[in-house]
């Protein structure tokens, strides 16, 4: 009976999860299209409920009612699991975000590691997506989407070790505790180098501009999922944002505090402060990063495919790995306030 | 020099931070979008968008079925029949125009010696069955008697520039 009572108590943990994820993406997309049109001096969605706010329901309905067509030369078992391949992981990886203090559903030890390992298995619906729709865009686009993938992981598994040096933990709470204090004291300031290293490269795991050429518009029509129509289409839709919130979570909890006020330790608007609870910080950030997201979609232009390889290897990653060794001097001979 | 410079700025991401600042004002610029069914475009007297058949202020039909519309029109879009009515004047019984070869060029209006065939400032229509794209004359005498008004101040304000 006591596990029983245990397990109800995780699925609802988890329900209580997934439900405003859910949400969060769908107005993640609301957001990214006013903003977007804010940015090329439109107003962007506003006729759908007042200020366009039901204009993610609008679309939700939409695609759940259109038909999944399933190409008569695909591979019909991969095709369909595909889209799941790229939710499960997706999803999976929050089991170990802290979203307050001791807010967290799973707590433990090796939570970075289990971070990694989730995003890097997103790839793979990917990948199978594009191998089971039998399609020359599909096929070109996890070409590219796998190599970059893989290219980028290293420079963002690099930056993150920065910050398990610095912190000395691999638990996400412990990361985000050893944050604590003021905001100069969080780690985006002596680790800067990385926390920038860390966010290029959470762009290009996400597939996002300008590291868009997997889905590539006007080259290779969507890439991997061209052939992809309905609620299949739906899920790649939800995998990325839900990868996109996972991404700006995460350098929030990694170089921003977590839950941490930024006014702490300043004179007068520190104590004024104290009575917002965590998850509120938390979420503030988070948005402010998935607002860079859009912000960076509406400003670059998207890099060639030669040009991402060149940025991931040949710059990304010999500055993490420069800054890695200036960080292990610094802790030898306790530099600063911060080591 | 230049190349290191160019590194630098590369490097360290300052071109990159010009274009997020660009971006970053443009957010808060006023919005050029005319939000159509509600705000419309501001339209010239000169717009040239349905047919109309307009009439004298007595309720005599303008046109005498010269034809020069039909000649000009450089899409053949228009086809008039005419007879001779009891009085000895000459009408059209027909008048058609296939609004799917009409170009809207304005042509039948500048042709015409009576100010009979005109356009007017109507852009917003529609057509739901097969042959609803000829419109015939009692149509247009219709749309004629509807914008009267409206049709005679725009030729009135285009009138000195004629």
């Amino acid at each position: 009976m006591a596990e029983l009572t245990e397990l109800l108590w995780i699925v609802a943990k988890i329900g209580a999860i997934i439900g405003p994820l859910i949400i969060a993406v769908a107005y993640m997309t609301y957001a990214e299209r006013r903003i977007l049109g804010w940015i090329q001096d439109r107003h962007g969605c506003n006729t759908v409920g007042p200020f366009g706010l039901l204009q993610p329901f609008a679309d939700v309905f939409k695609l759940l009612l259109k038909e999944v067509t399933v190409p008569a030369s695909a591979n019909k078992f991969l095709f369909v699991v595909a889209p799941m391949l790229a939710l499960m992981p997706a999803l999976a990886a929050w089991a170990v975000i802290p979203f307050a203090d001791g807010w967290v559903l799973a707590d433990i030890n090796a939570g970075l590691l289990y971070i990694l390992a989730m995003t890097s298995l997103g790839v793979y619906g990917i990948i199978l997506a594009g191998w089971a729709s039998n399609s020359k865009y599909a096929l070109l686009s996890t070409m590219r989407s796998g190599a970059q993938v893989i290219s980028y992981e290293i420079a963002m598994g690099f930056a993150l070790v920065g910050v398990l040096m610095t912190a000395g933990s691999l638990n996400l709470s412990d990361i985000v505790n050893a944050q604590a204090g003021a905001f100069w004291n969080w780690y985006w300031l002596p680790l800067l180098p990385l926390f920038v290293v860390y966010w290029i490269s959470g762009v290009a795991e996400t597939n996002r501009a300008p590291f868009d050429v997997a889905e590539g518009e006007s080259e290779i029509v969507a890439g991997f999922h061209v052939e992809y129509s309905g609620s299949a289409f739906a899920l790649f839709f939800l995998a990325e944002y839900m990868n996109m919130i996972l991404i700006s979570a995460l350098a929030t909890i990694m170089f921003f505090g977590g839950w941490y006020s930024p006014f702490t330790g300043i004179p007068v608007l520190g104590p004024m402060f104290d009575w917002v609870p965590g998850i509120v910080w938390f979420l503030l950030k988070t948005a402010f990063f998935l607002f860079c997201y859009v912000w960076f979609r509406g400003t670059f232009p998207r890099y060639r495919y030669d040009q991402i390889m060149r940025l991931g290897w040949k710059v990304l990653i010999p500055v993490t790995v420069v800054w890695l060794v200036v960080v292990a001097v610094f802790h030898i001979t306790g530099f600063g306030p911060w080591y | 020099m230049r190349a290191v410079r160019d590194f630098v700025n590369s490097f360290l991401l300052v071109e990159l931070l010009k274009g997020l600042s660009l971006t970053g004002r443009h957010m808060f610029r006023r919005k050029v979008t005319v939000r159509y069914p509600e705000e419309t475009a501001p339209q010239s007297p000169r717009f040239r968008g349905l047919h109309a058949l307009r009439r004298y202020p007595n309720g005599e039909e303008r046109c005498i079925a010269c034809k020069l519309c039909e000649a000009v029109c450089p899409a053949l879009a228009i086809t008039i029949e005419s007879h001779e009515r009891e009085d000895g004047t000459r009408r059209t019984t027909r008048y058609d125009i296939d609004l799917f070869k009409c170009i809207y060029c304005g042509f039948c209006e500048e042709s015409c010696p009576v100010d009979s065939i005109v356009e007017t400032r109507v852009f917003e229509y529609h057509m739901e069955r097969r042959g609803e794209n000829v419109i015939h004359k009692d149509q247009l005498l219709a749309m004629g008697e509807k914008y009267e008004q409206q049709l005679a101040a725009d030729r009135a304000a285009d009138a000195p520039y004629r």
